[in-house]
């Protein structure tokens, strides 16, 4: 399956990943309306996250691994492994909000919804026309989706 | 080839994903004690907290079964194994043959010999039959008693409460949750937990559960003579492995089903996981019975894997627990409780009673080797990472991981690359 891999000597920090991510999720799909008014309304987040270190950052996000960690210790069924994309799927609706994907995925790829008994993952951007968001928006060429 | 597979709990749908992965076409068979599909069993405390109901307890989808090509003998227990002619018997009188076979059985409540602790008004809090008639109850009673204050306890305790039933928790130890928990994590739970108004008393047990002449619960009486009056008593002490079935057909059993890094026991061709098995151990390398999901999932995963004939050994266990008081979330990580005096270890704990926040991080050999997490629990799994890819933490990354949390650029440069922009060629997945 094509996964997005960051390249961290490409990376330059600018966080527009992050912002095309969070307007990719958004119900406006605005910018401006996500960041000012649906963050705090709906919690709408980004599930990609710029790390830094010294002058090195790099953007992590869910690898949707082949035998993920958080699919074993969810207790829910929420998250799942899709046998035919190969996307590790997130079912917001069965979700309990008891957090063992949050302690179990070693990728730190998953973190809670501002808001809700939630979590906020990457999906991929399944449903976008063009693919991720992220891949799309970064300047540099840091993030790429192929297959691997 | 035919695989079966005795017990329908988390392990049997990771076995189910591990075959799937290697043999598309393999006949599954599995065959259930309880009359439902795979359900996730800690959500019973949410059902009978009320906050979710009956259709959201499903592991998988409807069609799952189905799509995944799996017969399902469920409302049946297994009553022997074969390993010689490769059967199993089952109380319906059937006699299943098996290729490979998983025993997948669980653990059953412990109960303690207490006086009184045989006969009605005795709840476990361990299947979804359990949780329903405690729904039906609690709009009939007022108080119930839980005896033991780990993980099933205290949830089993705050989920009684949530229907209305005042409740008091009776704990041996010391402190409530010293299975998994350190004291300081254990006393944030215990005062969340007092403060919405339930009872915990440490450092006594139940001498005797009193029945009226009719032979119902009276009270319990606690080993300092105080008495508890109420209407049912939840005996939440732990679960055992279910191991009697593998032992009958002489498969080696010590504390559960001793398994072989394949997850196969001494018996060619049969396997075991979950809460019956006693498997490696990543930390101490030593075989253990660990009763908690993920290695369930985890050990079912690889056993399936394994039984297809794809060879890969399982990589050990890891324990932790993730589970939130009142919506005070605790996180809890491999060696948290290192024995007393042991220079070995290296312990650097920082508490805000305040905030309600702990953080504990236990090193060994340069490695973190447990951690806690309390109130603020957001960076759990990067912890996590160190621990499960057994990183080593020297020096000045030792000191960044205290003062500034896990840190992707700790990582060494190899295992990163690997991990997150491999050469096609070494792409891990």
């Amino acid at each position: 399956m094509k996964r997005v891999y960051p390249n961290k000597d490409f990376c330059i920090g600018c966080h527009i990943c992050e912002l095309a991510c969070l307007t990719a999720h958004s119900k406006s799909k605005d910018l401006i309306l996500a960041y000012t008014v649906e963050r705090g309304q709906n919690g709408v987040a980004s599930s990609k996250h710029v790390h830094e270190g010294g002058a090195t950052c790099v953007a992590l996000s869910c690898r949707h691994c082949d035998e993920p960690s958080c699919v074993a210790a969810c207790i829910s069924g929420a998250l799942q492994k899709d046998p035919e994309s190969g996307r590790t799927i997130y079912d917001r609706e069965k979700c309990v909000g008891c957090w063992s994907c949050l302690m179990a995925c070693p990728f730190g790829a998953i973190a809670r919804h501002p808001l809700e008994q939630k979590i906020v993952k990457c999906d991929l951007c399944f449903d976008r026309p063009g693919g991720p968001a992220c891949v799309a928006a970064c300047p540099n060429k840091a993030l790429k989706q192929e297959e691997r | 080839m035919t695989y079966v597979i005795i017990g329908n709990g988390v392990a049997s749908i990771g076995a189910i994903e591990g075959i799937r992965r290697h043999d598309k076409d393999g006949r599954i068979v599995i065959i259930g004690a309880e009359d439902t599909a795979a359900y996730g069993r800690p959500l019973i405390s949410y059902l009978l907290a009320g906050k979710i109901g009956p259709e959201r307890l499903a592991l998988r989808g409807d069609d799952y079964y189905t799509r995944n090509g799996v017969e399902l003998k469920l409302g049946t227990t297994a009553t022997s194994i074969d390993t010689a002619k490769k059967t199993v018997t089952t109380d319906k009188g059937e006699t299943v043959k098996y290729d490979r076979l998983l025993i997948a059985t669980g653990g059953i409540p412990f109960v303690p010999p207490i006086p009184g602790v045989q006969g009605p008004d005795i709840y476990s809090f361990t299947t979804l039959a359990h949780a329903n008639t405690l729904i039906e109850l609690s709009s009939k009673i007022k108080r119930a008693v839980v005896i033991g204050g780990g993980l099933i306890g205290l949830k089993a305790a705050e989920s009684i409460f949530d229907r209305g039933v005042a409740v008091t928790i009776v704990e041996l130890a010391p402190r409530i949750l010293s299975g998994g928990f350190d004291e300081k994590a254990g006393k944030l739970a215990a005062n969340r937990l007092k403060k919405v108004g339930i009872e915990v008393n440490c450092g006594v047990t139940a001498k005797e559960i009193q029945r009226t002449k009719e032979g119902r619960v009276k009270g319990v009486l606690l080993t300092d003579d105080r008495f508890l009056e109420c209407d049912v008593v939840v005996v939440a002490i732990g679960v055992v492995p279910h191991s009697s079935i593998a032992k009958d057909a002489g498969v080696k059993v010590e504390r559960g089903i001793m398994v072989d890094s394949k997850l196969m026991t001494n018996a060619r061709d049969v396997y075991a996981a979950g809460d019956v098995a006693q498997a490696m151990d990543q930390i101490t390398g030593e075989h253990r019975v660990v009763p908690i999901w993920p290695n369930a999932y985890n050990q079912g995963y690889a056993s399936g894997r394994n039984m297809a004939g794809a060879k890969q050994p399982y990589m050990g266990g890891l324990p932790m627990n993730s589970i939130s008081f009142y919506g005070l979330p605790t996180i809890s990580v491999g060696t948290v409780n290192p024995p007393e005096g042991d220079s070995s270890f290296e312990v650097h704990a920082l508490l805000d009673e305040e905030k309600e926040t702990y953080r504990k991080l236990v090193f060994r050999d340069e490695k973190l080797v447990g951690y806690v997490l309390v109130g603020d629990i957001d960076k759990g799994g990067m912890y996590t990472a160190f621990i499960k890819f057994e990183m080593p933490l020297a020096g000045e990354a030792k000191d960044k991981l205290i003062n500034g949390g896990p840190e992707v650029f700790l990582w060494p440069a190899e295992l990163f690359d690997e991990t997150w922009n491999p050469e096609p060629a070494k792409a891990a997945r």
